[in-house]
């Protein structure tokens, strides 16, 4: 291995941005490029989170406003889908945090490829502003669903057949170059890039579920783009990879010998692994926010390494869940649930070991603990109500009803929201060099956590009564008593308020810009490197004249003996401190 | 501290939430008690689970609030504990897995003595279809599907002739017959399921999908499509009437085989049709071309299979039996006219003969603002109201718009389309009620005048 | 140390070497990073054409695919035409390899002459890749008449993408190398390309094998796979 520091090198290269469209637009500085991520993720969010008031709106209070029709319905539910899923979540914590916590944790100037870095960010605003046009076009943007299943994605019948569905495989196709190009410098940047004594076990848990998430991204996202080129051949070639002969609305189409199914096979492949794309992450940022807010470190970290290992791994075999009533070979059902429920077990263990990590540990209730510990509720609530799903037996009266709605929202949607609310609230200070208002966030946690779950728990239970899914309205339904109907009126409204409230959190990011009080360097007596830079936030090349060097793991908090009760991953070790042997013997007894 | 009463209050709500819900499962009506059993157990576990972490992890946060003088106690890893954990955690699982796995291989293959049925779904309707005395499905191919052949019936295929075709989203079944359900669909995905049942499948075009129950009670059960198909996913309704071996049979002796259907009388008899029109026409007129000052709408121009179903309806009672339905009274109080369904044929392949023109106009409306209503429309009864037999929608282009106002006024009261045993009408209803406002029907109406289809093409 | 001992280290105690430990980490060059970058990407093809192929055996055995050999009368049961395009593609492989050599050499005009062969075949190669589409469209078997003859189509059109996308970057190397900058830089420049064009003839060939078996053959490897 040849030893000539990249950043050293970069150095005489990597001059300094000094005009204004260098330094904020076409800028390679990672710390800038994860920004821009974040507002752009944002921005469309809140596009996503609007489309779901209005179906909420239809859905509480059907036929009342005349904006909604059952065709809008659709085109808005899969956009707000397909936005949160891959457009705000995946772009969020891989390209926003990820860019900017990756550089920084691993103690390095920047992005091993500064300049893909950059390309990255742009396509993604490209993917962004083609998924956005599709409003504009005729017919609207499609509406078959954020899993775009074929047939009825490019046949009539489905809003958006025409433009709609060409525009969102285009936006789609773009968007995979963007995270590929995003995704190769974060993977090669943590391998390649790590300061001198950043050994593997040493990272920050962030980075490795950034890491594994990225490497799952890379492998996965080709999945997503062998199916949208097929589909956009079926569609505009007139070829046959999902489309079987058959009658459409009267009018025989021109195809034969397509599988529908395979789209599905693909379309999960890819689809399943996405789902840990942005909860992996997630385990990894909310995994250091709980250990410095209790000033402890992480329990068990290595068990939670190999965890999170394992889940990457199992996740690429247990995609046909999706489908256990698609149609597919029953057979199947036997591999997919066994691969399924194995893969709650390391899950399971990472929420001990979240909880564990609280136990005797001195624990801060600031902002960000408040949301991670609203965290491992709702994440504990999802991934309990997974287990009824991945039971292939119980999947099926349950498969398409809403049961499945309130799980998917309550661990992708609710828990990983807690987890970027948590980051956000534990990383403006680095990124800004404010705190965020405290009064304001604390109004922001109660309403959101409390609000969320009175949104998702009751749907559950409409779940088990039976209430299909994607229903534009419900109409009299046989098995639907009165009460039900009333009960989603109220979900709605518990809904809109959890919207109002995110106006709250907008206002403190933009008012904290210039008025927040100012954090001063390392504010919550955090180990992990992206704290101790020179500069606060952090300046161009992060790390002055010297590269850091890493001398301990990421989580000596409350180290016995130690004079302060965090020491920087930076410290050399004193003399001061006893080693701690930190076998099972040791500690013994004293948990639980 | 509020973060500690949150969590345990909100703990405690969830199970009081769940014990005191009044939405839960359907009561069972198949043999899928495993489904349930294995539910039940899920429940139990994960429940457990939910409660033991979170209340832990409340009197953590309780027993280990901040203080100053205090700190966190230093502690890696506890293999011991972690291991502990990691047993006990995959003994649940497979306290889980294994009554699931073991139901599942009992719904994967269905038994010996099943009977067949087959669902075909399409765009947004179901049919169904059972093996006639040969006790064999004939087969069917998208290729075969026209107007006269709904089902995609092959037409050589012998053993499909006396295959009982069943042209309504009604199925009855007997009750303690076990049931292989063939699963076909016409155009895109969708899902057959019937909550109480609980068992569910996809339908894919191009291939059969299958499973199987038992029903084990008798009643009515509402079929609702579970995959996602498009504008009209949330209409695709229909209704499995779950009866008696003998009523059952009763009923399917009034299906007609595939055979029955190809024959010409099925299509009816013209002149015999004429000689009967002759009470209509002092009403519908002498060409059916309507009359406002009698209420009646024209009757040129409509689809076979609509003008049928609509008469049968006002026979049966289904149509014309509210209260509200002045109109509605009048017509079923003259279908004394027509004795039987071979009349009720009869009657209307001479109203097909009859030359189609389009009413006069008398609503006043905003065809723009209608426009935008119609999308909704267009997918079932055609872009230009052309009407659609595939979609069983009938024409709507040339009728008389008074009586399209009405009929969606009624629509949307639930003066028509309300029947039990109405096949479309629920279907209708969802759709009318989007149209809340007078001068919104008026608008609506006004764009359908507008329209003017190719009139050679129905 | 293997990444079995990396992942077991427990890293809070304290490592008896500290030293040791942060001589063996940090940084690398530039040069390995790149070097990284381009073997996960060839993962990621990798894994794209493996699903292709996945999907293509699984409806290789749907009734009404007719694949493109096996009969004398199918278009690639003759496939002298393939064997053509495979020498071009190995063509401009060995000439790559010969430019990375000479490079290293320090040779840098016979390197020079060796990649604008290399460019020159492997454009040679895409034109007979046209020609042959060319060739089938006019035999009828177009892009849409059968899912056998689109998987062709497919196949063979993201396998030339790739190559096309591949010549953009050789064509920079390639014009460093004419313009003599540093030769280090340029060597390990092309010795990226030269991996890259090997991987996209390995492909080709496996493309290759796969297009012209008879349905017998699916048949087999549809079984062997489990996706029969």
């Amino acid at each position: 291995m040849t030893h000539v520091a990249i950043a050293d090198q970069e150095e005489e290269t990597h001059h300094h941005p000094t005009s204004f469209v260098a330094k904020y637009v076409w800028s390679q500085d990672h710390k800038v490029i994860a920004v821009q991520y974040s507002i752009i993720a944002i921005f469309v969010g809140v596009v996503a989170l609007i489309l779901s008031g209005f179906m909420r709106l239809q859905l509480g209070f059907p036929d009342t406003f005349s904006c909604i029709n059952p065709n809008t319905y659709l085109q808005f539910m899969t956009m707000h889908g397909m936005i949160m899923v891959i457009y705000l979540l995946t772009a969020l914590l891989l390209g926003g945090f990820g860019n900017y916590l990756i550089p920084l944790m691993v103690g390095t100037r920047d992005m091993v490829f500064p300049y893909l870095n950059m390309l990255s960010v742009w396509f993604y605003f490209v993917s962004v502003l083609v998924l956005l046009a599709s409003f504009f076009v005729s017919g609207g943007p499609t509406g078959a669903g954020w899993t775009l299943y074929p047939p009825q994605t490019i046949l009539p019948g489905t809003p958006g057949n025409e433009w709609g569905i060409i525009l969102m495989i285009a936006s789609l196709a773009i968007f995979i170059v963007a995270f590929t190009m995003g995704g190769l410098n974060y993977v090669t940047t943590i391998l390649q890039a790590r300061t001198h004594g950043m050994t593997l076990m040493r990272m920050p848990l962030t980075l490795w579920g950034i890491f594994i998430a990225s490497m799952m991204g890379l492998l996965a996202f080709p999945a997503l783009l062998v199916s949208a080129i097929m589909m956009a051949l079926d569609l505009l070639a007139g070829t046959s990879f999902f489309m079987p002969t058959l009658v459409s609305l009267g009018d025989s189409v021109d195809h034969e010998g397509g599988s529908p199914l395979l789209f599905q096979h693909l379309f999960w492949f890819f689809g399943h692994p996405e789902v840990y794309i942005v909860a992996l992450p997630a385990f990894g940022m909310v995994s250091d926010v709980l250990a410095t807010h209790a000033r402890k470190n992480i329990f068990g970290y290595r068990m939670m390494v190999w965890a999170l290992v394992i889940i990457g791994a199992l996740s690429f075999a247990v995609w046909a869940h999706h489908m256990f009533v698609s149609g597919m070979n029953l057979i199947f059902g036997f591999f997919f649930a066994t691969t399924t429920l194995i893969i709650a077990v390391p899950t399971a263990i990472k929420v001990y070991n979240w909880v564990l990590t609280l136990w005797q540990g001195n624990i801060k209730l600031t902002p960000p603990m408040l949301f991670a510990i609203g965290f491992v509720f709702t994440f504990t609530h999802g991934g309990l109500s997974g287990l009824f799903l991945g039971n292939v037996i119980v999947d099926v009266p349950l498969a398409d009803t809403y049961f499945v709605v309130a799980h998917f929202h309550m661990v992708m949607g609710v828990s990983t929201v807690m987890v970027l609310f948590a980051a956000i609230y534990h990383w403006y200070p680095l990124v800004t060099g404010r705190m965020l208002h405290e009064g304001m966030a604390r109004l922001h946690f109660w309403m959101t956590f409390l609000g969320a779950y009175a949104v998702f728990l009751p749907m559950h239970y409409l779940g088990f009564l039976g209430v299909p899914r994607r229903y534009f309205a419900m109409g009299d339904t046989a098995f639907m008593p009165e009460s039900a109907h009333t009960l989603n009126a109220s979900i709605s409204i518990f809904a809109l308020v959890l919207m109002l409230i995110q106006t709250v959190f907008i206002f403190n990011l933009i008012w904290s810009l210039k008025r927040g009080p100012k954090a001063g360097h390392n504010p919550w007596g955090a180990t992990s490197l992206e704290w101790q830079t020179p500069q606060v936030p952090p300046g161009h090349g992060n790390w002055g004249d010297k590269l850091p060097v890493v001398h301990r793991w990421a989580y000596d908090f409350s180290v016995p003996n130690a004079k302060e009760d965090c020491i920087p991953q930076n410290v050399p070790k004193g003399a001061d401190e006893t080693h701690h042997d930190g076998s099972g013997e040791h500690s013994e007894g004293k948990t639980v | 501290m509020i973060i500690v009463i949150a969590l345990v209050l909100l703990v405690l709500g969830t199970v009081l939430f769940h014990i005191f819900s009044p939405w839960t499962f359907t009561p069972l009506a198949s043999n899928w008690v495993a489904i349930d059993s294995t539910i039940n157990v899920t429940i139990w576990i994960t429940g457990i689970v939910f409660i033991l972490v979170n209340l832990f992890m409340a009197y953590a946060i309780y027993r280990f609030r901040y203080r100053k003088d205090r700190r966190a106690e230093y502690e890696p890893e506890n293999k011991k504990l972690e291991v502990w954990l990691t047993g006990i955690t995959a003994v649940g699982i497979v306290a889980l897995l294994t009554p699931g796995l073991i139901a599942w291989a009992d719904f994967v293959e269905a038994p010996e003595e099943a009977d067949t049925f087959e669902v075909v779904g399409k765009q947004w309707h179901w049919m169904y279809r059972f093996p006639g005395e040969d006790g064999e499905l004939g087969q069917t191919h998208p290729r075969f599907v026209s107007k006269d052949n709904p089902f995609g019936m092959d037409p050589d295929d012998p053993a499909g002739q006396d295959d009982i075709l069943v042209f309504s989203n009604i199925l009855h079944l007997p009750v303690d017959q076990s049931f292989k359900v063939l699963m076909r669909s016409m155009d895109v995905l969708h899902n057959f399921a019937v909550p109480e049942f609980r068992a569910k499948m996809d339908m894919v075009p191009g291939m059969v999908t299958h499973m199987w129950f038992e029903p084990t009670r008798t009643g009515n059960f509402e079929v609702v499509c579970m995959q996602l198909c498009g504008m009209g996913h949330h209409a695709m309704r229909g209704r499995v009437v779950v009866q008696e071996q003998e009523a059952f049979d009763q009923w399917l002796a009034g299906q007609p085989t595939f055979a029955e259907t190809q024959a010409a009388d099925h299509r009816g008899d013209p002149e015999r049709g004429e000689q009967l029109y002759a009470t209509c026409a002092g009403c519908h007129g002498n060409e059916g071309e309507g009359n406002a000052d009698m209420n009646a709408p024209k009757v040129s121009g409509l689809d076979h299979e609509y003008l049928v179903r609509q008469l049968r309806y006002y026979k049966e009672g289904i149509r014309g039996d509210h209260e509200d339905d002045t109109y509605g009274q009048q017509m079923a109080g003259m279908m004394g006219v027509l004795d039987d369904q071979e009349a009720i044929v009869d009657v209307v392949a001479y109203m097909n003969t009859l030359p189609d023109s389009s009413a006069p106009t008398t609503i006043e409306g905003d065809p723009e603002r209608g426009k935008s209503y119609y999308e909704s429309c267009k997918h079932c009864h055609g872009a230009q109201a052309e009407g659609n037999y595939f979609t069983k929608a009938p024409r709507l282009a040339g009728q008389h718009d008074w009586y399209l106002v009405r009929q969606i006024e009624n629509f949307r009261e639930g003066v028509r389309g309300s029947h039990d045993s109405d096949q479309y009408g629920p279907q209708m209803k969802l759709f009318a009620q989007r149209v809340q406002s007078e001068r919104a029907v008026r608008d609506l109406v006004a764009y359908i005048n507008s329209l003017e289809p190719d009139t050679d093409s129905e | 140390m293997n990444i079995f001992q990396k992942l077991t280290e427990k890293p809070w105690e304290p490592s008896s070497d500290a030293m040791a430990a942060a001589v063996a980490t940090g940084p690398t060059s530039q040069i390995d990073a790149r070097k990284l970058m381009l073997n996960i990407f060839l993962a990621i093809v990798s894994v794209l054409f493996l699903l292709i192929f996945a999907t293509f055996i699984t409806h290789s055995q749907y009734p009404g695919f007719e694949s493109l050999a096996g009969e004398p009368w199918k278009p690639f049961a003759d496939t002298t035409n393939l064997w053509l395009n495979t020498l071009w593609l190995t063509l401009s492989s060995v000439a790559m390899h010969t430019g990375l050599v000479k490079a290293r050499r320090g040779i840098s005009g016979h390197a020079l002459i060796a990649m604008v062969l290399a460019i020159f075949f492997a454009v040679q190669f895409v034109l007979a890749q046209l020609w042959l589409w060319r060739d089938l469209s006019g035999m009828g078997y177009t892009l849409p008449s059968n899912p056998a003859n689109s998987y062709f189509y497919l196949m063979t059109g993201v396998h030339a993408l790739h190559l096309i996308g591949g010549l953009v970057v050789v064509l920079r190397s390639t014009f460093l190398l004419w313009r003599g900058g540093a030769l280090e830089r340029i060597q390990n420049s092309l010795k990226l390309c030269a991996t890259y064009w090997h991987y996209l003839l390995g492909l080709w060939l496996v493309l290759f094998f796969l297009l012209t078996r008879s349905p017998e053959t699916y048949r087999a490897i549809a079984i062997a796979c489990g996706l029969g």
